[in-house]
């Protein structure tokens, strides 16, 4: 692969906290390698701020290998940038040429509000899942990991909801700003499992009433979420959530209406 | 103070029984009225949390990432071992014993590494109950593969991603009791002081990572799971936030450092390609499996990969161990790509690489595709595409990260990599209760320094982190505060808070008026760059003492020229870096002697003066089988304390994978 250096300009959300209104700002990066990832990028925009006694940016990040799902950009109007099943982390500056002009928001969403810059408040998903995504089993209480034989279709389905990395890009794609995907793949993951069965209809609507109240929109179908998912988690999961909604919905289940 | 590690009497595999059977309990009225402190909610502090909520607890959990999920355990690709013999190919729990301890170097203790394997087959039921989608065979039943150091198949995986599914499953129980109130979770919050009172750890002083206010919060008890130190190298498989500041907070208040000097180097990373490079990323273990891994026969082979003949390639792994072939365990696989790199066969711009090649693997699986499919003259192209298949489905999100971040493709060429810090297995002294010397302070996955000796073997990581938590933890905190139940919840407004408050408050002011000219970022690669040089992979005498003095000058100009943007009272990334790299520059110093008073090599402490003739590593047990745990004693005053180790069952010999 050839190797190239670039410079750039970068349009960054600055906001200097969530009472801020918040405004874009434009900076001058040089000399930028393509073999570079776009938060190493960003690590050298800041040390140059540092340097010029400037501010740096406040940006989310953490394991920079695409699991931990904290790094949150929203790049030239797209939820992890261009690349296809791809964090922010793993975005790398090849991507890019001499010259470009690179446009740098924060995940959007009234359910996401700004700390700073572009870092957002995303506990609203901790307590979607407080709210049911868990099967009730304590400590110590298990039988045999093999007792419970699992069909390999359901299992790897479980699986591939279950690799949901919380990161919220989901979200900050959808113009209604629904957590629909994110709740879905809770939902999926469990509900393809025998152990998630019991708490099947409580679950279900539990999670989607906390989803409401926390401001997130409504789904409706757009799929956006699935095409700038870095997981590449489905939207069957959707269509499956929906399915086992209705069913909670006839059989009257939630743990708090009962 | 004399080490009392209160390894129970008794012969191997009644320890742990006879303990759990005669342990002090406490009864449920009780439990509400005892608050425990978590410290980290990756593997260890997400599944410690969860259990102690479960059991009656009240527990408070402090993370500095947004979300408990984040925790770095959350990056753990292979897999976790388990001694379930559901592959009916000889394991037991003496065996996952055995390739543990001799895994270590024989720097473990035998007491804990049995409980280890004991309690390793419960960790898989309880992941499955919780819905931990592991891998499965068609049956329906567990899959399981290879790890380095064995030769049993009992590792248990979810694809590349078994550290996210089983902190997921953490995470999700742990959530239940946030739910329930049993737990109260603090995120964006780092732990920056531990308050003793009257000789116990009486609770914490956290700041606040979204206001920068300092919060005082009580705990009968209070637990670090806040995971290693490997990030005092900069360039590591670490995430960017992963620190050491709680556990040495822990050690300046007397908490002993166990074996420093241990750290391993992960023998297959991404490389490093330039000045700019922030973090390392790992490609699994897993993939020895499967993969060969050579350099050119020919020094300074310039050739691409595929241009170079068969018999012109060194599979140097083979050549050597040819007992374990790829698998050999971490330390040696590491030393060996090093051996080759600095002989002038290493590839790659840097030459700093060696390769890891599926093109053999690929053609196996596919040859064992079209015979299922009865394809009887299928070419040489339908056999490679059947084989990427397989490949896909076991390693694809592992070779698509790959090739995300060379931009080369991994099914075609073959992987370059080199070793890369990854774990540390020194850490907080802990007794067989997983208890600090200061009493009430305990330290548990990582954090601690008990299980894995001078090297862990992979997959052995997510096992002990959630045997301390699930498992262990549950029984040895109830022995203690079974004595602490008549002690009231103690006010924040006593001395002790007030005094550690003001601790951190001037720390902090300090950090913020030196308003020097030089970024935290550049003091830590500096520190970085003095740990791997001189005490990386291989270290000797003249470099350690060079070292030391190198990083009390670092330390000294950091405390004099450091720059610090911003304010204190709001959102401060750099702040709270250069609160973590002030750690790692005292840190640093403390490992370096450690690995000086080491005379010896032992698993992934390699002194070049100790090696044997053929280059492995040469143990110095009359002297040296001892845990050296280091008391602090003031700004590079450390004096070290022994704990010799005993083995009754096992017999250290010179380790073989040959």
């Amino acid at each position: 692969m050839e190797h190239y250096h670039m410079n750039l300009t970068l349009k960054v959300w600055k906001q200097k906290n969530k009472n801020d209104k918040g405004r874009f700002e434009t900076y001058e990066v040089k000399n930028i390698s393509s073999e570079m990832s776009f938060l190493e990028m960003f690590d050298v925009l800041n040390e140059q701020l540092i340097a010029e006694g400037k501010e740096p940016i406040a940006f989310d990040h953490d394991c920079r290998e695409g699991i931990c799902g904290a790094c949150s950009m929203y790049i030239n109007g797209r939820a992890h940038g261009p690349w296809h099943h791809t964090t922010t982390c793993q975005l790398h500056m090849r991507e890019y040429k001499d010259g470009d002009t690179i446009v740098v928001e924060p995940f959007r969403a009234n359910a996401f509000p700004v700390i700073k810059d572009l870092v957002v408040d995303r506990t609203a998903f901790d307590r979607i899942i407080q709210a049911g995504g868990y099967i009730s089993v304590n400590t110590g209480n298990a039988v045999d990991a093999n007792a419970i034989p699992i069909d390999k279709h359901n299992a790897d389905e479980a699986f591939a909801a279950a690799a949901c990395i919380g990161c919220g890009a989901c979200v900050a794609a959808c113009p209604n700003a629904s957590a629909m995907l994110f709740t879905s793949a809770k939902v999926s993951h469990l509900a393809l499992l025998p152990q998630g069965e019991p708490e099947r209809t409580t679950r279900v609507a539990d999670m989607i009433r906390q989803h409401d109240k926390e401001g997130f929109g409504g789904c409706t179908n757009i799929g956006a979420c699935e095409a700038e998912c870095p997981k590449g988690i489905s939207l069957e999961n959707i269509a499956r959530l929906n399915r086992e909604y209705m069913a909670a919905t006839f059989r009257g289940g939630s743990k708090n209406s009962i | 103070m004399t080490l009392n590690s209160k390894i129970p009497s008794g012969s191997l595999e009644s320890k742990w029984k006879t303990y759990k059977s005669t342990c002090k309990l406490v009864n449920p009225a009780n439990k509400r009225q005892l608050e425990v402190i978590v410290i980290g909610t990756g593997l260890a502090g997400a599944s410690a949390a969860a259990s102690l909520g479960e059991m009656g607890y009240k527990v408070k959990t402090f993370c500095f990432q947004d979300s408990p999920r984040r925790a770095h355990s959350i990056a753990a690709q292979g897999g976790i071992n388990a001694a379930k013999n559901y592959q009916n190919d000889g394991d037991s729990t003496y065996r996952l014993f055995y390739d543990t301890v001799k895994g270590g170097d024989y720097r473990a203790r035998e007491g804990n590494v049995y409980r280890l394997a004991e309690v390793s087959a419960n960790i898989i039921d309880q992941c499955v109950a919780q819905g931990v989608p592991f891998a499965r065979e068609y049956g329906g039943l567990l899959s399981n593969r290879s790890f380095g150091g064995t030769q049993v198949q009992r590792t248990f995986y979810a694809a590349g991603q078994t550290g996210q599914q089983l902190l997921i499953g953490a995470y999700q129980a742990l959530e239940r009791q946030v739910a329930l109130g049993n737990v109260k979770q603090y995120s964006r919050h780092e732990m920056l002081e531990v308050v003793i009172i009257d000789g116990k750890a009486r609770g914490i002083i956290a700041r606040n990572l979204v206001t920068g206010e300092l919060e005082r919060h009580f705990g009968h008890a209070v637990l670090l799971c806040s995971g290693g130190y490997g990030n005092v190298f900069y360039l590591s498989t670490n995430a960017m936030g992963s620190n050491v500041t709680a556990a040495w907070k822990a050690h300046k208040k007397g908490a002993y450092f166990g074996n420093p000097c241990f750290t391993q180097i992960h023998p297959t990373c991404i490389p490093v390609s330039g000045d700019h490079q922030s973090k390392l990323t790992l490609m699994s273990e897993s993939l020895r499996n499967d993969g060969r891994i050579w350099v050119p026969k020919k020094q300074g082979d310039n050739r691409k990969p595929n241009d170079i003949p068969e018999e012109e390639r060194d599979y140097y792994l083979e050549r050597r161990y040819p007992a374990f072939g790829n698998l050999v365990p971490r330390d040696v696989a590491s030393r060996a790509a090093k051996e080759r790199c600095d002989a002038g066969y290493g590839v790659g711009a840097s030459k700093q690489a060696v390769y890891l090649d599926y093109a053999s693997a690929i053609e196996r699986y596919g040859k064992v595709e079209a015979n299922k499919l009865g394809l009887e003259n299928a070419s040489a192209e339908k056999i490679t595409e059947l084989g990427k298949g397989v490949v896909e489905a076991k390693y694809g999100n592992l070779f698509e990260m790959y090739e995300k971040i060379t931009g080369e493709n991994p099914y075609e060429v073959p992987m370059r990599i080199y070793p890369a810090v990854h774990y540390t297995m020194g850490g907080l002294w802990v007794d067989y209760e997983l208890q600090t010397t200061v009493p009430g302070l305990y330290a548990l996955g990582e954090a601690n320094f008990s299980d894995h000796g001078a090297n862990r073997l992979g997959a052995s990581a997510l096992m002990q982190g959630l045997a301390d938590g699930y498992f262990v933890i549950p029984y040895t905190l109830g022995n203690n505060l079974a004595d602490d139940i008549r002690t009231k919840a103690i006010p924040t407004d006593h001395p002790a808070f007030v005094a550690a408050e003001k601790e951190v408050n001037d720390r902090i002011n300090k950090l913020m008026s030196i308003k020097g000219t030089e970024s935290v970022e550049s003091f830590h690669k500096r520190l970085g760059k003095i740990m791997w040089d001189k005490c990386g992979m291989a270290r000797n005498e003249k470099g350690l003492r060079e070292a030391i003095e190198e990083i009390k000058a670092l330390r000294k100009e950091f405390w004099s020229n450091v720059r610090i943007p911003g304010d204190i009272n709001e959102f401060n990334p750099e702040l709270d870096k250069a609160n973590r790299v002030a750690d790692f520059l005292e840190l640093g110093e403390l490992m370096c002697m450690d690995a000086l008073n080491r005379n010896e090599s032992c698993g992934g402490h390699f002194r070049e003066e100790y090696q044997t003739e053929d280059g492995e590593a040469m143990r110095q047990d009359d002297n040296y089988m001892y845990v050296a745990a280091w008391e602090y004693k003031g700004e590079s005053q450390f004096e070290m304390h022994k704990e010799e180790l005993v083995y009754d069952v096992v017999h250290p010999t010179q380790r073989s994978y040959k």
